[in-house]
């Protein structure tokens, strides 16, 4: 009962005019953040946070947190109408956000991405009000094991990523590890792999490279040699009865979308995890258990709902370890950590006892940015198809141009850019070749969490394995996480056994 | 869209509710001023003590318009800053890069030759403040003082786990001191960044941490970590972190003793303009209310250097490290 009273007090606070005008500005230039390739919600957050020194720290709070959400809608937008991920937690939107609109089926993609954002957004903020303190127990209660175990199940649903050639899966994980593996040692601090010893690997490889490169760069290079020269043009149309008709069949995806938003809202209170990891899980999730997994990756709109309801839901989640714990749980909660520093809130344990203003006043203001992004988005769609429209001789530089931006802004390291384009040609390669992309943008976001929580908790334990075995949550995670690795086994098994049958 | 912001965030300033506490008219007298976002390179995670240090004297520049253009903080906390100190050698003669350095400024290069990494070679702008240590225990172990952690520390063995930063760090630097103090040994585990270390503490992962005061205060206050001596000589804190005892006090010698710097370098071949510009703009971030009273807050000890002092003391204290690794 005191909770609902704080929120709706937080509702006062967050319909102020002044906070209601930052809510609708800040979801209105976080959708366009979010939609540049390059620039996701971090370097939002980050370029908009001195703004915030010119109004109160909740409003400020409120503000910078619109952007958050307005930037996870607007992810969406560049995945699905240019295939180049828009930020590292819309890449799984690309998987089958592109190829629907390929398909002259970019309006539903779209309307889909926002719905599945708005409920993911909400269920987030409603386990967040619901549940925060004890959810931030959770949060402590995942040491190096559990986080290991969590690490594993994300890679059990790996093999349904991938078509159904597990070994080409398994090759194309381990070309992901490798590359996660490449820079400096996170324990010992030793240079590993560095390449030709170019002093540009020292930093690793990043995540959104390769991702820009195989999707955006190798996209576009399939497409040249699908249309051979000639002016394509994709079919694609908006109408009020489309989206009408849209929003009905997105009601029989609830149960992707519930997934989604639990998965993703676990997901991202663990600190350290973040949105990225917790779309491609979903979307891992969705497929693995999906009745027909091989429509995924070739336009199904489950596809697009999983990692959208995903990581808006992760992006509610990961202010919960911030607030509670003083650690943030994603990147851009980082940010906003930094800007509570500046205005002189101490995020830990107390912040929700001292400053329940702030608190409350932001979580309000969680639900209402999360109504304008919707709207705002929904009301843009129809400009964003007008570029879909656009025929591909003009539409091919600008996507260049976007990748070349978005590969450089990150590091601002050249070195990136040129690291790209080769993904990109290697990428094109491989889908000639009908070897799966996706697992090895996993592998590359999920290699260095999975190393070093393996290597912690092995230090902790003297090198004792079954140290993941005996503590609750880490031993049912990872027997879970085991489970799924061998299912395949047994579906092939099983088919093997009644095809044979069938044929005595 | 950085123009867009941009373009937003002059017309929010323009729009006249700026907070004029000093115009912005250094660059006209100093001679030199950034002509881009200066990058703010952290040597460690987001999150440390390290990081949330730096975000805030990013804060006090935006707020006190310090800079016509803005410090962006960029963190590169790999390899116990190896990736930053390598970013930062290979960035010679840019004037748009200064960082933010920790303890690890000096042992990792010492630690790692291989990066070929040599401070003597940076340009050294201001030494903000130096950090101190505490030794922390979770607030629900019965360990209320030195003498019962030894104890309890002596009897657990190798299986009481030390939670801290990279090896070679300066967390490990100090358990190292601890274990020769005692003679005990413990299981240092590595995380990435001192407040992942902190969270492990209260999660009780781990045993016990040797965190800086920002780190763990959200915690203290809430009653959920116990800080049982200050790595510090006495009287040297103060407010509510000089009621916690130092070793000193406790009769364990005056050696017990480490402190982490909190400096601002730049890269080698800096113009002599951009320098001074910077170390003006420190100077400024130094006299402000809100950096002294972070001090006193955030448990550190004041003590302003710059210019060939500042650099005589890093050359002073690689030499420590030197020997303190054992190389």
């Amino acid at each position: 009962m005191e909770i609902i009273g704080h929120l709706l007090d937080g509702f006062l606070i967050s319909f102020e005019p002044l906070n209601l005008g930052l809510v609708i500005f800040g979801a209105a230039v976080g959708l366009f953040i979010g939609a540049m390739p390059g620039l996701g919600s971090v370097n939002g957050v980050a370029i908009l946070l001195p703004m915030t020194f010119l109004v109160p720290p909740t409003s400020a709070v409120i503000f910078l947190g619109a952007i958050y959400y307005g930037a996870m809608y607007g992810g969406a937008i560049s995945s699905i109408m240019l295939g180049i991920p828009g930020a590292s937690t819309a890449v799984a939107t690309t998987f089958d956000g592109r190829p629907m609109a390929m398909s002259g089926k970019a309006d539903k993609a779209l309307v889909a991405a926002a719905a599945a954002s708005f409920v993911g957004g909400t269920i987030s903020v409603v386990l967040f009000t619901a549940f925060a303190p004890p959810l931030a127990e959770v949060a402590l209660a995942f040491g190096p094991p559990e986080e290991f175990a969590l690490m594993m199940l994300a890679f059990a649903t790996f093999i349904g990523l991938g078509g159904d050639d597990i070994p080409k899966t398994l090759f194309s994980i381990m070309i992901g590890l490798v590359l996660s593996a490449v820079g400096l040692d996170i324990v010992s601090g030793e240079p590993r792999l560095i390449f030709l010893d170019l002093p540009g690997f020292m930093h690793g490889v990043n995540f959104l490279v390769l991702a820009i490169g195989i999707y955006g760069i190798g996209e576009m290079l399939w497409t040249v040699e699908l249309s051979k020269g000639k002016v394509m043009i994709s079919q694609a149309t908006v109408t009020v009865r489309r989206v009408l008709d849209t929003l009905k069949e997105l009601l029989g995806t609830w149960k992707t979308m519930f997934m989604g938003s639990f998965l993703g809202y676990f997901v991202g209170i663990l600190p350290a995890a973040g949105a990225t990891p917790g779309s491609l899980m979903a979307y891992g999730v969705a497929k693995t258990a999906a009745k027909d997994p091989e429509s995924y990756g070739k336009g199904n709109i489950n596809g697009v709902v999983a990692p959208e309801a995903a990581n808006n839901a992760a992006s509610t989640g990961s202010m919960l370890p911030m607030l509670t714990l003083g650690i943030p749980g994603s990147p851009t909660t980082a940010i906003l950590l930094g800007g509570m520093v500046i205005w002189g809130l101490e995020p830990g344990p107390l912040l929700f006892v001292e400053h329940t203003e702030f608190v409350w006043g932001l979580i309000a203001s969680l639900y209402s940015a999360n109504l304008f992004s919707l709207l705002i988005n929904i009301a843009f769609i129809p400009a964003f198809i007008w570029v879909l429209k656009l025929p591909f001789t003009v539409l091919a530089p600008v996507i260049f141009i976007l990748c070349v931006i978005g590969g450089y802004v990150p590091t601002m390291d050249m070195h990136d850019v040129w690291l790209m384009f080769v993904f990109g040609v290697v990428g094109y390669l491989m889908r000639k070749l009908d070897y799966p992309l996706a697992p090895a943008v996993l592998a590359i976001v999920l290699g260095p969490l999975a190393e070093r929580s393996l290597r912690q908790s092995l230090i902790g334990s003297q090198g004792d394995v079954l140290t993941f075995f005996e503590r609750p949550i880490s031993g049912t995670i990872l027997i879970v996480a085991i489970l799924l690795f061998v299912l395949p086994a047994i579906k092939l098994f099983r088919t093997r056994v009644t095809t044979d049958g069938g044929r005595s | 869209m950085r123009k867009l912001s941009r373009a937003l965030f002059s017309v929010a300033i323009a729009t006249g509710i700026g907070i004029s506490t000093s115009v912005v008219s250094e660059q006209a007298q100093a001679g030199w001023a950034p002509k881009k976002p200066v990058e703010f390179v952290i040597m460690a995670g987001k999150g440390g003590g390290a990081d949330r240090l730096a975000r805030f004297i990013q804060g006090i520049i935006e707020k006190n318009k310090l800079s016509p253009k803005p410090f962006v903080p960029m963190n590169k906390g790999g390899g116990s800053g190896g990736e930053a100190l390598q970013y930062l050698k290979a960035k010679k003669g840019d004037n748009h890069i200064i960082m933010a350095t920790l303890n690890s400024y000096y042992t990792t290069p010492i630690r790692q030759p291989g990066l070929g990494v040599d401070i003597g070679t940076f340009t050294p702008i201001a030494r903000m403040a130096e950090d101190t240590f505490q030794l922390w225990v979770h607030a629900d172990t019965n360990i209320n003082s030195v003498d019962d952690y030894v104890k309890a520390v002596k009897k657990a063995g190798k299986k009481w786990k030390m939670g801290g930063t990279g090896k070679g760090a300066e967390d490990s630097l100090v358990t190292a001191m601890l274990e020769k103090k005692f003679g005990f040994k413990v299981t240092y585990v590595p995380y990435k960044g001192g407040g992942k270390v902190a969270k492990e503490l209260i999660g009780k992962h781990i045993n016990s941490t040797v965190n800086n005061p920002s780190e763990q205060v959200g915690f203290w206050d809430a009653g959920k970590s116990r800080p049982l001596a200050s790595f510090t000589p006495k009287g040297k804190l103060k407010g509510k972190w000089g009621k916690i005892p130092t070793f000193e006090e406790l009769g364990h010698g005056k050696n017990m003793v480490y402190y982490m710097q909190r400096s601002v370098v730049a890269p080698g071949g800096m113009s002599d303009d951009a320098r001074d510009f910077y170390t003006s703009v420190f100077e400024k971030v130094y006299r402000s209310d809100d950096w002294q009273n972070y001090l006193v807050k955030k448990g550190l000890i004041p003590g302003w250097l710059t210019g060939d002092k500042l650099q005589k003391y890093f050359l002073a204290e690689r030499a420590k490290h030197k020997k303190l690794l054992g190389k």
